[in-house]
């Protein structure tokens, strides 16, 4: 075996180191130095995260990554990839940086190290599910990316809701893997083959079985996605989750999944099958939009609130892959950019207000303008730009992911943007619900004056720096379009 | 880039923003608001003189002062300034209107914030003025109407809460459509156009005709809501009604505008076509508008209902006169759109500083005010005679151009709207009537109220400023009409032969 095709893996194998290092430092550092584990672990993929970005550009020269593949091309790499990988990266920064504060209070203190680790085997999963090009390796990246995951929502031991909501979500993932399963045996019995390249080409005639086998796929990662109508774990493992492992759940893990659904769905089952997974995806997008948001304006926990608003969220995220197209994977990488900022900005403030408080309902919040003006702020534009008011960056990421799924031209496309355009309005309905009672009511604030620790504040600004530079500046959107254009064509 | 002089009306408010945010005390938030409010002020007068030279050196350009920078490359969105004498109009009547709000607002709690967002909402005014992409254009509406939710539910009066979420989700919903029709418009050009999102490129090029059919309602009904179209004036009367002095001035002065400017500039311009055949639907609508509106408004106690009313009213007059499709009509609208603008601005700075002192708006616990502050009723006189189109002030030029372009049409469908909506005319007088003669020389209905004093300083400079523009519209129209008329001559010539 030639051994040097590891090197293709070079973010996996950095991944794998940054992860050995945090174990041996967690297993064999003295116990004085135990306190400093969180910003040792936070500097440590700090420094990953900047020798990624930088890496091409110093190595190579030609700050593009070459299209690369390994193990007979189960696995690929290119520049789009790259990409994706280090826009996770940065989200995941944001993750670690704002859970130090959580991660160091009494009841996780001694096990601290294991949410790292637990957390870096994750994101090896979506690194290999996203890399992947042949659904072994899919799966194997599939599963390492949800069952630790598992883990960390049960990770506040002494929490009645925790254990609860880690059972939901790891019954749900196991189920969801069988039927992922169950459609891939399908599809491998219809093919002969698991290569997604070899899937493509066969170019099979439509027959209930192919019919079924899109179905169970479409389910199984509908499940990890929290599409409508698999999305019934989604708002009690993310009320009982631990609020960093939510807010990991819900920007990290989702947008890692949407891009291997992209890549399974435009590669595997392309050309030839988009027909008859495109109206499936088409109605999923509808429902999941829709009642995403109208099961987010009867919420009063915010954390419930957050993830029903995801789960709307998610069905936007998907108007990417219903056009299949460069600019659709383009705008969906923006817009998981994006929402990453937006939505960590929500989940930091939440956090920072439950770690000082304990405070979780949207009740609760009323007045909070009055005592907390730079929290009720950093909420306020993380809410416009979840609903995409300009000019924060949920604008500029919503218009281009409705421009790339018109571009086809059909009429139902138009009618399916129509329907996601008057959803925005509905969610805008209650986003603006969070603002109103932050600035507006009138009733005595419930939360005293308190001072965030310096790590939450850190998450924070780096997440309003997100939401006004990501849309104005337009470099970041460039890149990635040149990225996904050098990537595109490469990607079997 | 900065050596454009439009960018400048973004730049200053930028700047502005900046500003405010390090302000200490109200003193630094008023400076800030008036230097920034007369530089503004001072541009936009800039603009209008080298507007003219350009024009009188034979420059016939659709745009001119034309600048366009590259912002979102791979998807063809640029930054495009450039204007035309439709747009310096515009310009000039809300760097007007910012101007007389930032005194009208002089004692605001909350200063700093309050600022803050008003500021933010002429950003979008202005962007959206000076812009000729649609991208950008669409940004810049949307920065306009998401500060209205914030100015009306902090600062507000009387239900606001309800007005604000009821104003902002209409207004978003409208820019729902609006936005669709963006898109189709990129992507639907006529045979053999290039994919552009700058306007006067689509002109040119023509949209596919088909399309047209779908996306001319879009994009009419997307920017007839704010401009108040029946039946999607609901959120109008409410918003007003709760919003504070300032920003109900900005809100039916200039941000209405914008409504009635996109449905030219974006629905009419790209789609002559469409708007040809499918009029007569939304003539129907701002008929209902032009004369429900007034007749709301006489059965009104409130003071800003009635005004809000009035301007749903004078509003739907410019959408229908813009439907009439001939220059004489169109002219007119943009006539009626500087001077309900300005007029309208002038009634609500009124009516917030009655109701600073007399603390209700209710025209049935007020009376003989004339003679407990001459001033402000004065000035609630004059701009009521502008409002029911007193020759000499700015309502009369811009009614009269329009009824006069619209019964130009020879058939009895246009004959007969132009002579529903000529009735309004007539109910406008009886409840601007109605109310002077209740409010301001019936008995004192309440006793307390002969304490009350009149206007200060800076109330005093908001309202003459106003009314100094008001008369001067009314006494030189002709100077108004030539600039808001030329292009009608020479870029929308083309379009109104399209429709002949």
């Amino acid at each position: 075996m030639d051994y040097s095709q590891f090197l293709v893996m070079s973010q996996e194998l950095g991944l794998i180191a940054v992860f050995l290092l945090v174990f041996l430092f967690d297993t064999f550092a003295p116990r004085k130095a135990l306190s400093a584990t969180a910003p040792v672990v936070c500097v440590l993929f700090a420094l990953f995260t900047v020798v990624n970005l930088l890496l091409p550009c110093c190595c190579c020269g030609s700050c593009t990554v070459e299209p690369q593949s390994a193990f007979g091309g189960m696995y690929v790499t290119n520049q789009a990839l790259f990409t994706i990988k280090n826009i996770l990266n940065v989200g995941v920064l944001v993750v670690l940086i704002q859970s130090i504060k959580w991660v160091n209070g009494p009841d996780q203190i001694m096990r601290r190290g294991e949410f790292y680790e637990l957390l870096l085997v994750t994101l090896f999963g979506m690194y290999l599910m996203m890399s992947s090009r042949h659904f072994l390796t899919f799966i194997i990246g599939l599963e390492s990316a949800s069952l630790p995951l598992a883990a960390m929502v049960a990770f506040e031991k002494k929490k009645y809701e925790s254990h609860e909501a880690a059972i939901k979500y790891l019954l749900t993932a196991l189920f969801s893997s069988a039927i992922l399963l169950m459609g891939v045996s399908f599809v491998y019995a219809l093919s002969g083959s698991l290569y997604f390249a070899d899937i493509a080409a066969s170019s099979l005639e439509t027959c209930p079985l192919l019919v079924v086998a899109l179905v169970f796929v479409l389910a199984g990662v509908g499940f990890k996605l929290s599409l409508v109508p698999f999305h019934l774990w989604t708002a009690d493992v993310y009320q009982g989750a631990p609020t960093s492992v939510t807010s990991y759940l819900s920007v990290i893990s989702k947008g890692a999944t949407a891009i291997a659904a992209f890549i399974i769905f435009a590669l595997a089952f392309g050309e030839f099958y988009s027909e008859v997974w495109h109206w499936m995806l088409y109605a999923i997008i509808i429902l999941t939009i829709t009642i995403g948001n109208l099961f987010a304006i009867r919420q009063k926990n915010m954390k419930r609130f957050l993830a029903f608003s995801s789960i709307s969220q998610a069905g936007y995220i998907m108007l990417g892959l219903i056009a299949c197209s460069p600019a659709g994977l383009t705008a969906m990488m923006y817009y998981i950019l994006v929402y990453i900022f937006s939505n960590l900005a929500a989940f930091g403030v939440i956090q920072a207000i439950e770690n000082n408080t304990g405070k979780l309902s949207m009740d609760d919040y009323n007045g909070l303008y009055k005592t907390n003006p730079m929290l009720s702020v950093t909420m306020m534009l993380a809410m416009f730009s979840l609903a995409g008011i300009p000019p924060f960056a949920g604008f500029f990421s919503k218009f281009f992911i409705f421009r790339a799924a018109v571009e086809p031209g059909t009429t139902a496309l138009y009618v399916l943007v129509l329907i996601a355009l008057i959803n925005t309005i509905v969610s805008l309905y209650y986003y603006l619900l969070v603002v109103k009672a932050m600035f507006i009511k009138p009733d005595e604030p419930v939360i005293a004056r308190f001072r965030s620790a310096l790590s939450e504040r850190i998450g924070m600004w780096i997440c309003v720096a997100g939401i006004v530079i990501l849309g104005l500046a337009s470099c970041f959107y460039s890149d990635i379009a040149a990225a996904v254009e050098s990537g595109f064509n490469s990607l079997l | 880039m900065f050596s454009n002089i439009l960018i400048y009306f973004v730049v200053i408010p930028v700047l502005m923003l900046a500003g405010l945010a390090l302000t200490r005390n109200i003193k630094q938030v008023r400076a800030v608001a008036v230097v920034g409010s007369t530089a503004l002020l001072a541009l936009s007068g800039v603009v209008l003189y080298q507007f003219l030279q350009l024009r009188a050196a034979g420059n016939t350009d659709p745009m001119l002062m034309t600048g366009s920078w590259s912002w979102f490359e791979p998807l063809n969105i640029n930054l495009a300034v450039g204007v035309d004498g439709i747009s310096v109009a515009m310009l000039i009547l809300s760097s007007i209107i910012v101007f007389a709000g930032s005194f009208a607002s002089w004692t605001i709690d909350q200063p700093k914030e309050f600022f803050l967002w008003l500021v933010l909402l002429s950003t979008g005014v202005f962007g959206f003025f000076i812009s000729i992409d649609l991208f950008t254009m669409f940004m810049f509406y949307e920065v306009a109407l998401i500060p209205m939710y914030l100015l009306i539910g902090v600062w507000g009066s009387g239900k606001k809460e309800y007005s604000a979420m009821k104003l902002t989700l209409m207004l978003m919903g409208g820019s729902a459509f609006l936005l669709l029709g963006i898109l189709g418009i990129y992507y639907h050009p006529a045979e053999g156009g290039q994919y552009t999102m700058n306007l006067v490129e689509i002109a040119r090029q023509g949209v596919d005709r088909g399309w047209q059919y779908f996306l001319f309602p879009m994009t009419f009904v997307g920017f007839g809501v704010l401009g108040a179209m029946f039946p999607f004036h609901t959120w109008s009367p409410d918003g007003h009604a709760s919003a504070p002095t300032a920003v109900s001035m900005l809100h039916a002065g200039v941000l209405m505008k914008l409504g009635g400017y996109g449905c030219f500039r974006v629905a009419i311009y790209l789609m002559p076509e469409a708007a040809n055949e499918l009029a007569w639907i939304f003539l129907i609508l701002t008929g209902i508008s032009v004369v429900y509106g007034a007749f709301s408004a006489c059965v009104q106690t409130d003071l800003k209902y009635i005004n809000a009313y009035s301007s749903v009213s004078h509003c739907g007059l410019v959408l229908f006169a813009i439907l009439m499709l001939n220059s004489t009509a169109m002219t007119g609208a943009i006539m009626q759109m500087l001077s309900h603008g300005l007029m309208t601005a002038l009634f609500f700075a009124l009516i917030g500083m009655i109701y600073g002192r007399t603390h209700t708006r209710d025209i049935r616990e007020m009376g003989g005010l004339m003679k407990i502050m001459p001033f402000l009723a004065v000035g609630y006189v004059i701009a009521g005679l502008a409002s029911l189109g007193l020759p000499g002030l700015s309502g009369f030029v811009a009614e009269m151009t329009i009824f006069v372009g619209s019964f130009q049409h020879a058939d009895l469908f246009h004959r007969a709207f132009t002579i529903v909506a000529c009735c309004s005319i007539v109910i406008t007088a009886v409840y601007i009537l109605r109310v002077v003669g209740k409010l301001l020389f019936g008995g004192v209905q309440n006793e307390h109220h002969r304490e009350l004093t009149d206007a200060t300083w800076w109330e005093r400079l908001s309202v003459v400023t106003l009314i100094v523009c008001v008369a001067v519209i009314g006494c030189f129209p002709n100077f108004f009409n030539d600039l808001v008329g030329q292009p009608f001559q020479t870029t929308f010539a083309s379009i109104i032969d399209v429709i002949k």
